[in-house]
């Protein structure tokens, strides 16, 4: 099978039949991380672009060093600032890159829609690493590989998403995914950290942890930004603790198999505790590590790669 | 200058007129509407047979940009006057945010001369409500318009301040100066890309909420009550304006409220693929919203259709969408995209002409709108059969910033005259119809 698409913008485009050729492929390519050398040819000669705009230290990692272990050449392009601030705009940074012959370019950016715009401009392949709040469509894929490793299946698992769902990419994309894999999702969070009419999407809303994680098989906590108290979307971080941190307190409420999952990077104290972060549950390393697996899997199949 | 129109089918709600008969039209004027109509023996009258076209009074459009000073690469006066002609306008007013803003009379005074010299169509400047449009100080309403300044607004920009609002109505109502209101609590706006509601949800984008209209026009509606004043609200975008204003007419209060085409023909649905040509101010609603606005237009809650054309150059939208500059162009589209809420049987089509002739010529106690003999001889000659596509390379307008374009749409302005001069003409092309004899 190949994947028949040039880009990788959201979850919400990918059907099952595809999103499962991603976590095939991807289940395949971890071995070649535990290898001494860990470097195959397969994208010799292919050029990877990672084009940040936003601060990024485990995503662009992650497709770097996915893309050397497959041989390709990769640059990373750090803009500290938006195109508005920077003086060029994205649509002419995108174009100088397309002169330039890569065969894959991975952006980051902060405004909703950066990377829809520039797959509509260039030749080459573009690979969402999170817009906005739009999607982080590798990091969804992450997560489901994680899942399905240690659950065995995707389908019918009760997930809970706890946090900042409306400014939450990942929340997007893993909703779009789970839900797609035949999962029963729930958003949990205090009503300002919920978007409207949320529920069209297919999730139930709760404003409570302790409801949302009842008998969960897996809880994802979400990053809280201490920025977002200035615009009062929660009164205090301490407040926001007590309320929704994932602790020794409440993880009982879950499944006595449930995964404890976060995109990273965590807050502890604030919405985990460290001994749930680090403890039996938790499962955030292995999600960084199958990072590495999907972003090549992607980078492989992208380029032409079958699986 | 003198004409003799023969055969086309008259609509002038301002007469509550709709039938075939002739005009004559002598020095610029309108001299008499009747049947059969023989030529005076006036020098140099032409005779013109319409058979198969409508006429009605110029087409008014009470909310336009113009850009011009200031923002020149976006629009001029000459270009937006010639997009305005050829989307059957004989008048336009136009809105103060230019650079400078025209907050004192010289800008009036600038915008005045610029629209003579090109000539094509009525200009009306509408000056800022408070200086700089800052939301502060008032401008010199009075100077302004003994300039040529006919309404007061700092669209763009609501007046958040009510105590500089309250003062604004009681000071322009005493010298009979409409004031325009942009409603938009900034607060709850605030950062925004577009209308609040699922489709934000899904695309991740800052969100609108619909009260932040509401809201705004709750508090001018209730100034506008107090101070015994009268108020117009500018492109109403929601279901609660809508709702707020139609009680407000009911309980007697002077409102009147226009809305623009894309209000009641795109959704926030339409910027699903991220489209900046489809990023506006107010944003596009959701469904409910576009459902109350046409139901608004129908009930007469809603008085007028304005373009709120805004002109916008490429390097302003072909950023980023949160980045995008908001607004498009109308002047030429907005006959057409309002004439089908005649085909849905929302309007008919005589109530569609007033609200964009008869109606805002009222509301800003302009000339025109009629075609009352006596009257200056501005028209629009109508084709609602004629098919057309919007397209790119047709815009006269020297921004392209449409979301319609590739759109299919019946019916469209085939002849301008302002003062019985011909601004715009295409029924040269199009051999079906006969040209004047």
């Amino acid at each position: 099978m190949i994947l028949e698409r040039k880009d990788i913008l959201g979850i919400k485009e990918l059907s099952k039949d595809e999103i499962l050729l991603i976590l095939d492929t991807a289940d395949s390519f971890i071995e070649i991380s535990t290898r001494e050398i860990k470097k195959v040819p397969t994208l010799r000669g292919k050029t990877v672009i990672n084009l940040f705009y936003e601060a990024s230290t485990r995503t662009r990692t992650s497709f770097e060093i996915a893309a050397k272990r497959l041989s390709a050449d990769t640059i990373n392009i750090s803009a500290s600032t938006s195109s508005v601030v920077k003086g060029e705009t994205l649509l002419d940074t995108a174009r100088n890159l397309e002169a330039m012959n890569p065969d894959v370019i991975v952006i980051r950016h902060s405004a909703a829609g950066a990377p829809h715009m520039l797959a509509g401009m260039v030749k080459q392949s573009i690979i969402n690493a999170g817009d906005g709040a739009h999607e982080h469509p590798t990091q969804a894929l992450l997560d489901m590989m994680t899942i399905r490793a240690k659950k065995g299946r995707l389908e019918n698992l009760n997930i809970a998403i706890v946090g900042d769902i409306a400014h939450s990419r990942v929340a997007r994309s893993n909703i779009y995914g789970l839900k797609k894999m035949g999962a029963q999702v729930t958003v949990a969070g205090p009503a300002t950290m919920i978007p409207r009419d949320i529920e069209q999407m297919g999730v139930t809303v709760y404003s409570s942890l302790d409801e949302a994680i009842k008998e969960v098989d897996v809880i994802m906590m979400l990053r809280i930004q201490i920025e977002r108290q200035q615009q009062n979307i929660f009164p205090s971080l301490r407040e926001y603790a007590q309320r929704f941190c994932l602790s020794k307190k409440n993880i009982s409420l879950a499944k006595e198999d449930v995964l404890v999952m976060h995109p990273g990077p965590i807050n502890r104290g604030v919405e985990i505790s460290p001994d749930i972060a680090d403890g039996p549950y938790s499962v955030i390393l292995d999600q960084v590590t199958n990072g590495v697996a999907v972003r090549m899997a992607l980078l492989y199949l992208l380029t032409g790669g079958k699986a | 200058m003198n004409w003799l129109i023969k055969g086309a089918r008259i609509i002038d709600p301002s007469q509550h007129i709709d039938g075939q008969m002739d005009i004559l039209i002598e020095d610029g004027k309108i001299v008499k509407l009747g049947r059969n109509l023989s030529p005076s023996r006036k020098k140099g009258l032409d005779s013109m047979e319409l058979a198969g076209l409508v006429v009605t009074p110029g087409l008014v459009d009470m909310h336009t940009h113009l850009r011009e000073p200031g923002f020149e690469y976006k629009e001029t006066i000459q270009t937006g006057s010639e997009a305005a002609c050829a989307g059957g306008f004989t008048a336009i007013a136009c809105m103060p945010n230019t650079n400078p803003v025209n907050d004192t009379r010289s800008v009036t005074e600038f915008i005045l001369r610029k629209a003579t010299e090109t000539n094509l169509v009525n200009v009306y400047p509408i000056a800022a409500i408070t200086m700089q449009s800052q939301g502060n100080a008032l401008a010199e309403f009075w100077d302004l318009k003994e300039a040529g300044a006919i309404a007061l607004s700092d669209d763009g920009k609501p007046v958040m301040d009510s105590a500089v609002m309250r003062r604004a109505l009681e000071y322009a109502h005493s010298l009979g100066l409409p004031i325009i209101s942009h409603c938009e609590d900034t607060c709850l706006s605030s950062g925004g890309a577009m209308h609040e509601g699922f489709a934000s949800t899904e695309l991740g984008l800052p969100g609108i909420p619909g009260i932040a209209e509401d809201i705004m026009v709750a508090r001018d509606l209730l100034l506008a009550e107090y101070t015994r004043s009268s108020i117009h609200i500018a492109h109403v975008s929601t279901a609660g304006s809508v709702r707020l204003i139609r009680d407000a007419k009911n309980r007697g209060i002077k409102v009147t409220a226009e809305t623009a085409p894309h209000y009641f023909t795109l959704t926030d649905d339409d910027l699903r693929t991220y489209n900046v040509n489809a990023k506006v101010y107010p944003p596009l609603r959701g469904k409910d919203d576009v459902e109350a606005i046409k139901e608004g237009l129908r009930d007469g809650t809603i008085d007028a259709i304005a373009s709120d054309h805004a002109p916008h150059a490429l390097t302003d939208k072909e950023v980023e969408f949160e980045y995008a500059a908001s607004g498009m162009i109308g002047l030429e589209t907005s006959l057409g995209l309002s004439l089908r809420l005649v085909s849905a049987d929302i309007l008919t089509l005589n109530q569609l002409i007033e609200k964009m002739s008869a109606h805002p010529a009222r509301i800003l106690r302009i000339p025109g709108g009629t075609l009352r003999p006596g009257a200056p001889a501005d028209l629009t000659i109508i084709d609602l059969q004629r098919s057309w596509t919007v397209s790119r390379e047709a815009i006269r307008s020297r921004s392209k910033n449409t979301p319609f374009i590739g759109w299919d749409l019946t019916g469209k302005a085939v002849m301008t005259m302002k003062g019985g001069v011909v601004t715009y003409d295409e029924l040269n092309d199009c051999h079906e119809h006969p040209r004047h004899s």
